[in-house]
């Protein structure tokens, strides 16, 4: 009974829909968010309540104005902060001149782990320049991904980027906890 | 040869554009999925530090900017670095009251995984990013991101 209804002209959905389009190509953008995730510790009351920590444990990294590395009291080249970090995080017991070791419990792994005590502490000069400071951070995250990775590789035989199982992951992250403090920052000067 | 006169004899049909809106949505709808709404307007340029060791920001309803650099007018603003919260220049001390507003917008149950990214220009001193850190840390934002772009080992 209904009446033919006359049909509508479309032709101009494509302009519409061209325009909507434009719209939101212009106003949103693609970028995602990446960067190196950290977490800062809580503010200390007293400034000279250090915690002590064994000098054989702390790896000083230190970054000056001029950009320039000091690694353990010796000048050197970001290129090397990587395997120098990785050296002195892996496991040598018994050997004075290496950070400690502790054998921790691993809950997912059901067993004993041998775990280097050692940190790395990063200070930097109120002048180090922010590439530098991110490019000293990379190479330390770098190097607690490799570790992660060889960790991975050598207990489960799968790269630790590819894991899937949470209980995997938790392990090799107790095992490599990345541990970077910052100190409290003061001028160590070079201006 | 008798192929191709046919198709001579073809040429000017019209094409059948009553899909083109078909289309065109589709498109739309793969921006609108893809992308994102440009949340401020930038007061100062960044040109972000590259990294190798990047990680994806996960939820971004969860995400607070602090953003650092030079200003884009430098004729009206000088060229000195600036800190950037929402739409507006500000000072170090600003960031507690900025943190705290954050942290009200969010549900509460949500309100310890909310991290601030750093998007902080190359070029500037650590001293002013120390201080942003410092005041993150008396007003209990503890995660934080420094953004950066993925870039190559280029070594300087």
């Amino acid at each position: 009974m209904a009446r033919k209804s006359p049909e509508i002209n479309a032709g101009s959905m494509a302009d519409i829909a061209f325009l909507l389009l434009i719209f939101f190509l212009v106003t949103t953008t693609m970028d995602v968010d990446t960067g190196i995730s950290r977490k800062l510790p809580p503010p200390v009351e007293e400034p000279d309540q250090d915690i002590d920590v064994k000098d054989r444990n702390v790896m000083k990294v230190l970054v000056n104005s001029q950009d320039r590395l000091m690694v353990n009291g010796k000048p050197a080249d970001i290129s090397e902060l990587k395997n120098l970090t990785k050296e002195f995080m892996a496991i040598y017991p018994d050997d004075g001149e290496h950070p400690e070791t502790t054998e921790r419990f691993i809950e997912e792994l059901n067993r004993n782990v041998v775990t280097s005590k050692g940190i790395v502490s990063l200070k930097n000069d109120r002048g180090t320049s922010y590439q530098m400071y991110i490019a000293v951070q990379n190479e330390l995250a770098a190097a607690f991904n490799e570790m992660k990775e060889e960790e991975s590789m050598k207990l489960f035989g799968i790269k630790y980027s590819q894991l899937v199982d949470e209980n995997q992951i938790k392990a090799i992250n107790a095992i490599i906890p990345v541990r970077v403090s910052e100190a409290e920052p003061e001028d160590i000067g070079g201006s | 040869m008798s192929r191709f006169k046919v198709k001579k004899a073809k040429g000017d049909v019209a094409i059948n554009t009553s899909s083109l809106p078909d289309i065109i949505f589709m498109l739309l709808f793969f921006f609108m999925v893809t992308t994102t709404m440009r949340e401020v307007t930038f007061k100062v340029k960044m040109k972000l530090p590259e990294a190798t060791e990047i990680q994806k920001l996960e939820k971004k309803s969860l995400v607070s900017y602090i953003y650092v650099g030079p200003p884009v007018n430098p004729r009206m603003y000088g060229t000195n670095t600036r800190i950037q919260l929402n739409d507006q220049f500000a000072t170090v001390d600003d960031i507690a009251e900025f943190v705290q507003i954050e942290r009200q917008d969010r549900p509460e149950s949500d309100r310890k995984l909310i991290t601030t990214s750093l998007k902080v220009d190359s070029d500037t001193r650590m001293g002013i990013v120390t201080d942003i850190k410092q005041e993150l840390r008396k007003s209990g934002a503890f995660k934080i991101n420094y953004s950066s772009r993925k870039g190559g080992k280029k070594k300087k």
